[in-house]
């Protein structure tokens, strides 16, 4: 056990100033650059009609998006597990988690719900099965 | 009882308090980051309304009809130029040189304007189309989501006026400084949240 | 949509909306006039002694300098727990109507409460209790110990904090005023659609904007305390070595950040239904009321363990310090509380089980929700296992404990029989169902907030509170409690459903007729709290205690009590869980030489002002005042842009001050303790 540090409040790394870092000019530009060829891709493949299979496309756009979230996460927010002694990346990953259980639960929740109780509905008649992509 | 390491070894008494007061800490970007985490909640349950309700046109128009991608891909590209513009406005304040800040700044808070300007005037068009917010439910969870992500580039726009006021009067202090590092992160946030509408209401969303 | 306005010229539809003269139910020659007529000059008649009582004793300025305006998390955690003390007072008299109403109105006798008097008082108590009770005294006390067992002068965001009280408040405010102008909601207390929907009038548009104000409030206390804790501990002190209850604290709010802005987002749809015409929970155009139940349960159920959560905390800190012992496997009890705050956004299913979600998916829920009782059961066996062999003091807050461990166990039983979804399509909406979660509610929090409040109070004002009228709240409640809601399972089990104003069968009426007697021994309960406060502050000389009343064990009890504004004169080192016991146990010396200067925010009034306007906003828009609603919330955005151009918002205590409080400082050691 160490011997705490007595003149108190910058224990346990809490000091912001140590950290400090606004990122690079590099930095910015490389995100840039990510994140314009991310956009472009998607909309390039939804406006030029590009891939005629549906599912596989919503996938890509989809699976694109996410990866260009990480892009603003790494080089515009600059979310490290350093900052703020990981507090911030523990919030992060504590959000994302929680948010992906609304989501992913709430859609499948709801198309169960749509199926079973709103069977007049013509969305959902000719699907006894499958995923909220399937609608 | 429990005891310590140091009294266990006998040699030096615990110390129990700090002799000196030490400077104050400060969980302002801590704080702001767990406020954004929080924003993503509200943005999560647009979305779940986004996608169990998108497809819902109730015999009105559907996504192919009323979106428009050009407009869109001009919307996008306004914000992520305005946000790799704030990053070089960070760059210029961590250098201290305020009046290049300022006039980075300045770029992305018109950019931001120029993009809540062309939102409003979609959204204006699709009114008068009859393509309105209470149209169908499709178009309820359409305008209600985009909607929101506008109100937020709004009051990022404001608080960047006052911000930018603020470090004209009192400087770069330590409060100033501060805040715009805060603001930093709303305005990546936002370009963040709109990756997700553009992909997924409006890309999406002309498929189903 | 909106509805349509009265018929007047139109002026006076601009300067008051549809407010008219027809506004006030208390003028309307019926029972419910009658009875909200007396209820107004109860009120008035009470409110004008308070008012004037202050004004006499010239308290105005003193109350706005060192309360109102105040940011010291103490005062805000006394303001937290008498605003909760005041609404239990309203949600209780409105649990005590319906028992009158339904122990009485059988066959031929139709009550005293026309069904739509009684929707509105069922929604009423269902949202009073949870969001202003339940949620303001967890707060108050959040806010009155959490920093103290940190070893921190205040939170990170005091002012924020401020802010955040006057935010509950106004929403607290909303409740009120709708007894006396207009009307309440009558679609149950998480307003469902459709009936949230279609309801006329202001009622439904008080619950939802009376609702976002707190809402707003407690999110903002959410990210306070949890950037609080993680940033402001004392040194030494590492994440276990916190105290429980800093633990449950943080749990809590952890939660509060991940569910509030759900519930912001929900009420927000349903205000756009009723304003703007959108189509998001309406039967036509696509609407789907089945998501608005899918998103409120997103927080409801999770909000349920916000609630209880705070309370565990103050259960492991009362049971260690009167079995004179550390508490039982401490890091199961952290690890119990972590998996419960997660597991509790997996589980919200289980309240819409009949909806129709099909066998896979109930089944997901069902099995979650039978897995979150395992660690709620671990801290049940912690709690029981600190007690053995424990030198077991049988004071008040540990009656309230035991109490709770007794009670709590079987809601929790209970609980699990509801979580079987086969069993659910026979007990849902049931009586049964109400009296599982008053069970766990009752037993859990209000259990939980009265051995708080008995805990913490010597520390809060120096002086304990009586032992005999604490006892007899405490029976009263206890025996009460079983006797109104014991009853209300049987019924369940009979197939009887809720909130019915009227029943047919006269042989259900001798089991309503208990559960009226129940409630009547849960007013003398609510009695015996007053007078123990009143009688304790008229003995408080003969009550007064030292720092350490009850021999602690956490930081709390190191200074003294009441704790001066800056909470500690030198922040603690802390070298071990339990840090009080811990400095007890090496002959901890106070210093009483080498003080320095203190650093401290300064109060302000623009938490006060933006709660207020906050208020104007959320009213013109119930009323269709659309000038109030608009030029407040300009006020709300001025007043917070013109705070932030003072930079000036702290101030240091000289040394010589410092001094002179240490000195006079309540610091007596422990008496009767031991007893």
């Amino acid at each position: 056990m160490s011997q705490p540090n007595p003149s108190g409040h910058a224990a346990a790394g809490n000091d912001d100033a140590m950290h400090e870092h606004h990122g690079s000019l590099r930095g910015y530009l490389t995100g840039f650059v990510l994140a314009a060829i991310l956009t472009i891709i998607p909309f390039w493949l939804v406006m030029d009609n590009v891939i005629h299979n549906r599912p596989l496309l919503v996938f890509i756009i989809l699976a694109l998006a996410v990866v260009q979230i990480f892009v603003h996460i790494v080089y515009f927010l600059h979310l490290d597990t350093r900052s703020e002694s990981g507090w911030n990346m523990m919030a992060f990953i504590f959000t994302a988690v929680l948010v992906i259980i609304v989501l992913g639960a709430s859609i499948w929740v709801m198309y169960n719900e749509n199926v079973n109780m709103m069977p007049m509905s013509p969305q959902y008649q000719h699907h006894p099965i499958g995923g909220p992509s399937a609608k | 009882m429990s005891t310590t390491a140091i009294d266990a070894a006998g040699t030096t008494p615990p110390e129990f308090y700090c002799r000196e007061e030490a400077p104050p800490r400060n969980g302002t970007l801590l704080g702001f980051w767990i406020y954004l985490m929080s924003d993503c909640f509200i943005f999560a349950s647009l979305f779940a309304c986004n996608a169990v309700l998108g497809n819902q046109y109730a015999g009105g128009p559907t996504g192919a009809e009323v979106l428009d991608l050009p407009g869109l891909a001009l919307n996008t590209a306004l914000l992520l130029v305005s946000s790799v513009v704030f990053g070089f406005a960070m760059l210029e304040m961590a250098r201290r040189r305020k009046g290049a800040m300022l006039g980075w700044l300045a770029l992305a808070g018109v950019l931001a304007a120029a993009f809540v300007g062309l939102e409003i005037h979609e959204f204006l068009g699709m009114i008068a189309e009859g393509a309105g917010p209470g149209r169908s439910a499709f178009l309820s969870s359409f305008f209600t989501l985009v909607a929101t992500h506008g109100l937020h580039v709004t009051l990022g726009v404001l608080w960047l006026i006052v911000l930018m006021v603020q470090s004209i009067r009192f400087g770069l202090n330590e409060d100033n400084v501060r805040r715009l590092r805060c603001l930093s992160m709303f305005w990546h946030f936002l370009d963040l949240v709109w990756v997700g509408v553009f992909s997924y209401v409006y890309l999406i969303g002309v498929l189903r | 949509m909106l509805e349509a306005m009265p018929h007047r010229a139109a002026i006076w539809n601009f300067v008051f909306g549809r407010l008219t003269y027809h506004s006030f139910p208390f003028l309307n020659p019926d029972t419910e006039g009658r009875i909200l007529l007396v209820t107004f000059f109860v009120v008035f008649i009470v409110g004008l002694a308070i008012l004037g009582a202050v004004t006499r004793a010239r308290k105005w300025g003193y109350l706005w300098r060192e309360w109102f305006t105040s940011v010291d998390h103490k005062k805000l955690g006394i303001m937290y727990m008498i605003l909760g003390t005041v609404m239990l007072l309203r949600g209780f008299s409105d649990a005590i109507m319906m028992r009158a109403q339904q122990a009485y109105a059988f066959g031929p006798h139709m009550g005293y409460l026309p069904p739509d008097h009684y929707d509105q008082i069922f929604s009423a108590h269902g949202s009073i209790m949870i969001f202003f009770v339940g949620m303001t005294y967890i707060v108050g006390l959040m806010n009155y110990v959490m920093p103290l067992q940190i070893g921190s002068r205040d939170v990170a965001f005091p002012f924020l904090n401020n802010l955040s009280f006057w935010f509950t408040f106004g929403g607290a405010i909303m409740f009120m005023v709708s007894l006396f102008l207009g009307d309440f909601s009558m679609a149950g207390w998480l307003g469902y659609p459709p009936v949230s929907e279609l309801q006329q009038g202001p009622g439904v548009d008080y619950y939802i904007w009376g609702l976002q104000l707190s809402g707003v409030g407690t999110l903002l206390t959410g990210i306070n305390f949890v950037v609080t804790i993680l940033k402001m501990r004392a040194p030494g002190m590492t994440l276990m070595k916190m105290p429980v209850f800093t633990w449950t604290t943080l749990c809590t709010s952890g939660l509060i950040i991940a569910i509030f802005p759900v519930l912001t987002a929900t009420l927000f749809l349903l205000a756009l239904d009723r304003y703007v015409g959108t189509h998001f929970f309406t039967a036509g155009f696509g609407g789907n009321l089945m998501m608005y139940i899918n998103l409120i349960w997103v927080w409801g159920h999770p909000e349920v363990y916000v609630l209880i959560l705070p309370l565990f905390g103050v259960y492991s800190e009362i049971v260690p310090t009167f079995s004179g012992k550390p508490l039982f496997a401490y890091s199961s009890m952290v690890y119990a509380t972590v998996a419960i705050m997660i597991l509790s956004y997996l589980v919200w299913l289980h309240h819409f089980f009949t909806m129709g979600s099909g066998a896979d998916v109930n089944s997901f829920f069902s099995l979650t929700t039978m897995m979150i009782s395992i660690p709620t059961g671990v801290k049940i066996f912690n709690w029981l296992f600190t007690m053995y062999r424990g030198r077991v003091r049988f004071t008040v807050p540990m009656l309230w404990t035991m109490g709770f461990l007794f009670t709590f166990t079987i809601g929790g039983m209970t609980g699990v029989m509801l979580s079987v979804a086969p069993a659910d399509f026979l007990l849902h909406n049931s009586l049964f169902l109400v009296a599982h979660f008053h069970n766990v509610i009752i037993g859990g929090v209000v259990f939980g907030v009265f051995a708080g409040v008995n805990y913490w109070f010597p520390k809060a004002f120096g002086f304990k509170l009586d032992e005999f009228w604490g006892k007899a709240t405490f029976w009263f409640w206890l025996v009460g409690f079983w006797v109104a809601f014991g009853p209300l399972y049987i019924l369940g089990l009979m197939g009887v459903t809720r909130r019915l104003s009227h029943f047919d069968d006269p042989s259900l009426q001798i089991w309503f007729v208990i559960a009226a007697v129940g409630a009547f021994l849960i007013a003398l309960g609510i009695l015996s709290f007053i007078i123990q406060i009143y009688v304790s502050i008229r003995r408080r000389r003969e009550y007064a205690v030292g720092h350490d009343p009850w021999d602690g064990r956490t930081l709390e009890w190191s200074t003294s009590s009441p704790p001066p504004d800056y909470n500690y004169a030198f922040i603690p080192i802390v070298h071990a869980r339990d840090a009080w016991a811990d400095m007890k146990a090496h002959g901890y010396e106070r210093p009483r030489e080498g003080f320095n200067a203190i650093h401290m925010p300064k109060n302000t009034a623009s938490g006060v002002l933006i709660g207020a306007l906050a208020f104007g906003c959320a009213f013109g828009l119930v009323w269709y005042i659309w000038w109030l609603a608009v030029a407040s919330l300009v006020g709300v955005i001025a007043v917070a842009i013109a705070h932030t151009f003072n930079y000036h918002r702290d101030y240091h205590i000289p040394e010589d001050e410092v001094r002179q409080s240490e000195r006079s400082g309540n610091w007596q050691q422990a008496q009767g303790a031991n007893a």
